[in-house]
Order: C-alpha cells, then sequence, then structure tokens
C-alpha cells in the first residue's frame, strides 16, 4: 500500500489553509469579525456533529450549555476573582458536570421525547439567566472582563488589533476542536458511537455500552458549546441570555443539518453559510429573511445529507 | 460440558404465549438446531437468550452462571455474539468498521485517549483493523473492506454480520438465520464457515429454514411449534417424527408419514 494522507489530516489541512490565507482577501477589520463568529459557531457545531451526526441522538438545548460558558466567563472573574480563561475551563467543566447529571435521565428518551426533553433544558438555563438579575444583570445582560492574552502576545511582540486577535484565536480554538472530533471518528469510542446510531440492538450485542457511550458524546458536545459560548462573551466583552435561549440552540441545529450532520467539515461549512448567507443578503432589505429561508428549504430538498456530503457525492459521481 | 443451559423459558406477548417451557443445552463445538414453522418462536427464544427480551419464566445460565434477563452488552462481555435474521448492519459504516466495531470488547479504552488520538488509542485500532481485515478475508469480503456497508449485496451483508459476530470470539454465536437470501454457492460457503467455526470449540446455536443445510451440519435438532418445543434430537430422529411431520406439512402428511428434509 501507498503511503498517503488520511482524511483526516487533509480535512484539516484543508481547513487550516482557508483560516490563514482568507484574511488576504479582507477589505477591512469587519471580515475578521465575521470570520471569528463564523469559527465560534463552528466549535458549537462540531460538538453537535458528535452528538447528532456520530451518536444520533438529538439536542435542541445545547445554547444552554453555551450560556452556562458565556457566564462563568462573565460571573467567575468579578465573584470568584478567577481569571478569564480559568474561568472558561471551568465553565466546560460545569457544563460537562452538569451534562452528565441531566445526560443519564434524559438520552433513555428517544426522538422527539429527546429533543423536548433538551429543549426543556435550554429554556431552563436562560429563564434563570434572564431572572436572576441580581447575579446575572438580567435581561440587559452585562459586561466581561478582558481576556488579557492580547497584550501577552504584544509584550513578547506579536501585535495583533483586536478583531485579528479574535479571529486567531477562535479560528485556533475551532481547529483544535475539529481535530479532537475528526480524531474521536475513527477511534474505538467513535465507531461505538455512530454503530449504536446505525443499530442499537446490534451495537449492544457486540458489547458496546449503549447509555455509557451515549452520556459520554452528550457530555463531549456540551462542552464544546461552553467552549464557544466563553469565546463568544470574551470577544465580545459583553453577553446577554439570549447567548442561552432557544433561537440559538435551533440556530446552531440548522447550521449543523444544513452542512451535513455526520461530517466535522461539512456542518462547519454549514456555520459559515449560514453565518455569512444573512450578511450577503442584507442587500435585498426586506426580502433577506424570504429568501435565507428558501436557500434553506432547497438545500434541504435537494441535499438531504447537508451541503458538503451531497457536493462531495455529486463530484465523485462525475470522476 | 454444557455452555449454555436454557431451562423452561416463556415469554407472553400481550395475550399471546410466543415461548412456553423450551428448555434445552449446548455444549461448545457443538451445532445445535432450532427448527420450525414460521412464527413458532425461534427469533423470539435467539431474543431472549441474546439479553433482547427479559424472559417472564424460566432460567438461562452460560457456563453455568445465571444470565437471565443479562443485557446484551454484558452477554457479549461473557462470550455471546449473534447475528440477526433482518440484518442489522451499521449502514453508513465501511465494511471494515463493521467488524472492527464487533472487536469493540477488546478496543475499547479511556475515551480521553481517543479525542486526543493517543498513541494507546491508535494502537488500540491499528490491531482490531489487523483482526478485522483477517476475518473479511476469512468470510471472502477482503476486497469490499473499504466500502460503504449499505453497497454490498444481501448475501455478502450476511456473510458481513457473521464476520462481525466472530470478531467479539464468541464462545457461542447465535446465527438467526444465516443462509437466507442467498444462492446455493453462498450457502454452502456459509456452511462451511459454521462447521469450521464450530470445530474451533464455538458452541453454535442455528435457526434456519434451508432444511438441507440443518441436517448436513446440526448435531441435535429442537424443534419448536406455537412457541413450544415439540421434538428435539439428532437430525434422522427428528426428521421421522410424526409431530415434526405435521407442523410442517400439515396432518395429511404425516398420516402418509412423508419425511421432512
Amino acid at each position: 500500500m501507498t503511503m498517503r494522507l488520511s482524511r483526516k489530516h487533509l480535512t484539516l489541512i484543508v481547513l487550516a489553509a482557508l483560516v490563514a490565507l482568507a484574511p488576504a482577501f479582507f477589505p477591512s477589520n469587519f471580515y475578521y469579525r465575521i470570520g471569528s463568529l463564523i469559527f465560534v459557531n463552528g466549535l458549537a457545531v462540531t460538538g453537535l456533529v458528535v452528538l447528532i451526526g456520530f451518536a444520533g441522538q438529538i439536542s435542541l438545548g445545547h445554547a444552554g450549555f453555551a450560556g452556562i460558558g458565556a457566564y462563568a466567563c462573565a460571573l467567575a472573574p468579578g465573584y470568584l476573582g478567577l481569571h478569564p480563561g480559568l474561568a472558561m475551563l471551568g465553565g466546560a467543566g460545569l457544563s460537562g458536570v452538569v451534562a452528565w447529571l441531566i445526560g443519564r435521565p434524559i438520552l433513555r428518551l428517544k426522538g422527539y421525547y429527546l429533543a423536548v426533553a433538551t429543549l426543556g433544558f435550554g429554556i431552563l438555563v436562560s429563564m434563570v439567566l434572564a431572572n436572576e438579575a441580581g447575579i446575572t444583570g438580567g435581561p440587559d445582560g452585562r459586561e466581561v472582563a478582558e481576556l488579557g492574552l492580547r497584550s501577552a502576545l504584544a509584550a513578547i511582540g506579536i501585535g495583533l488589533n483586536n478583531a485579528q486577535f479574535w479571529y486567531a484565536a477562535t479560528g485556533l480554538s475551532m481547529l483544535a476542536g475539529a481535530w479532537v472530533a475528526l480524531n474521536l471518528h475513527d477511534s474505538p469510542s467513535g465507531r461505538a458511537l455512530r454503530a449504536l446510531h446505525d443499530s442499537e440492538v446490534a451495537a449492544r450485542t457486540v458489547g458496546v455500552d449503549v447509555a455509557r457511550l451515549k452520556l459520554q458524546a452528550f457530555v463531549i458536545s456540551a462542552v464544546y458549546a461552553s467552549l464557544s459560548g466563553s469565546l463568544l462573551a470574551l470577544m465580545n466583552r459583553f453577553i446577554t441570555p439570549d447567548v442561552a435561549g432557544f433561537l440559538h440552540s435551533v440556530e446552531q441545529v440548522t447550521m449543523t443539518v444544513f452542512g451535513g450532520v455526520g461530517s466535522v467539515p461539512g456542518a462547519i461549512l454549514g456555520a459559515a453559510v449560514l453565518t455569512l448567507l444573512p450578511q450577503a443578503l442584507t442587500v435585498l432589505q426586506q426580502y433577506e429573511n424570504l429568501i435565507l429561508g428558501l436557500i434553506m428549504m432547497l438545500v434541504m430538498i435537494f441535499m438531504r445529507d447537508g451541503l458538503l456530503p451531497s457536493l462531495m457525492r455529486r463530484l465523485k459521481g462525475r470522476e | 460440558m454444557t455452555l449454555l443451559s436454557v431451562e423452561g423459558v416463556g415469554i407472553d406477548f400481550g395475550g399471546l404465549r410466543a415461548v412456553n417451557d423450551v428448555g434445552f443445552s449446548v455444549s461448545p463445538g457443538e451445532i445445535v438446531s432450532i427448527i420450525g414453522p414460521n412464527g413458532a418462536g425461534k427469533t423470539t427464544l435467539f431474543n431472549m437468550i441474546s439479553g433482547v427480551y427479559r424472559p417472564q419464566r424460566g432460567r438461562i445460565a452460560l457456563d453455568g452462571t445465571d444470565v437471565t434477563g443479562m443485557a446484551p452488552n454484558r452477554l457479549a462481555e461473557r462470550g455471546l455474539s449473534r447475528t440477526f435474521q433482518n440484518l442489522q448492519i451499521f449502514q453508513r459504516m465501511s465494511v471494515l468498521e463493521n467488524v472492527m466495531t464487533g472487536c469493540h470488547l477488546r478496543e475499547r479504552g479511556p475515551v480521553l485517549g481517543d479525542l486526543l488520538s493517543l498513541p494507546s488509542s491508535r494502537r488500540r485500532s491499528a490491531a482490531t483493523s489487523a483482526r478485522a481485515n483477517a476475518l473479511l478475508e476469512r468470510v471472502g469480503l477482503a476486497r469490499a473492506a473499504e466500502r460503504e456497508a449499505s453497497s454490498l449485496s444481501y448475501g455478502a451483508l450476511k456473510r458481513l454480520e457473521i464476520a462481525r459476530a466472530l470478531a467479539l470470539e464468541p464462545r457461542i454465536l447465535l446465527l438467526d438465520e444465516p443462509a437466507a437470501g442467498c444462492n446455493a454457492v453462498e450457502t454452502e460457503e456459509i456452511d462451511h464457515l459454521i462447521a469450521e467455526v464450530a470445530k474451533s470449540g464455538v458452541a453454535i446455536l442455528l435457526v434456519e429454514h434451508d432444511m438441507k443445510m440443518v441436517m448436513r451440519i446440526s448435531g441435535h435438532i429442537v424443534v419448536l411449534d406455537r412457541g413450544e418445543k415439540i421434538a428435539e434430537g439428532a437430525p434422522a430422529t427428528v426428521s421421522r417424527n410424526p409431530k415434526v411431520i405435521e407442523a410442517y406439512l400439515g396432518t395429511q402428511a404425516a398420516e402418509a408419514g412423508d419425511a421432512v428434509g
């Protein structure tokens, strides 16, 4: 057999090249900002690929974990004196623990029962964030401390403006997230997850502890969501309970399914397209949402597996 | 020496006695077949033995340990493996990955190592891949290793399921109609494979409609009809049993004394 580049490495190289080269085409600083938003969403949808695409379990409440991650960065520095970077890790840990606790009972549910249960969790978190105004600042949101990494970098001679710094920070985070998810895909745990997605009964008979693996996937995806929420909060220096809201959950599931739910680069493409499209369609003014909705419907009708897997299949078919 | 012993097991679905008071035993290296008309309860019995259903009555023991109602993954840990009548393939995985998943108990490890692709995790995957390739060779699917499982023919999928079940290195293998939908050549291949596996000391429990195959390879046959055991014994004895002939062909045939097979 000849040595060839594995699909994992090829995917990572293409993603890294896109992240690194895109700024060459940026006419202004504003585009760094859009890029960062794509990467933050890209990180969140990668977690959903693990949960929905690999394990076949739906969640309509993952923004709840994004809320935990975001408010960990907003609150822990002030109340606990934690550095924002540590707050981000603490938030991820907390999200993992919460996911583990609620996942045990709700992952016994399947299909739309699971969807409604996770939906409930998301709503719960956003309600708490909105109502506990004394601590969280309520619906008006609250300021988030400066991460401080940019000034540290400047001190060692890497001078980036704020938009450029966040472009790099979120881009690297997304790449790291993609690397981890792609590792999982081809690992023993990843195979077991994909197996239980296709046939739970067959997975059990080869020895897969289905309940345990589903829970692991749920915790992993919650950590992804939490980190993306933290990055969003630190980048914007401001956060509102909307980060944990139902719309945010649905938006991210939509991006994942739109781009290709079983594919890490697919879901990231979905995040990119659905972050960019609304910006691009603003020229259409009041027709913006109409066209956006139409494009989404057409893609799902004609490309049911999502944008990237369908395109790849068509390309292979031509060869 | 008995590996699997089934004693008086039964289960009802609603008012229907799907299986009632069935018992038999299987020893290492032995091929025991369960036959009976459609709806006799063969697959239901399989589902109870493999832990998919919990029996409402009776007792199942594996190697002397009571395993009645034990979860399928726990039974797999004890060396029980199975295939499915209606195929339970991991459709979106490659042929090779399907068999690799069959090695799950051997290759599983800490999830953190899998997430970070630590050397230990990669080593486990590499070892599994080699084993799975060898098994695909054995069932004649080596050339299809990288194909998506859903693209295989029915007969090939049947063999893939057997390879996946063997990947567990079972002590007892339950095969639910392994030759269904296969042509004569494929059936003969499966036939040889089963005999070979039994020769290596694995106990085999077989449900199969192809009577020629059953008569040829079984050491012992258990006959079910309407959920009850109506006969058991060596192939030659069972095929002459009037009750068996009646269950299969109706009363007239039994009176005429036709043999099954």
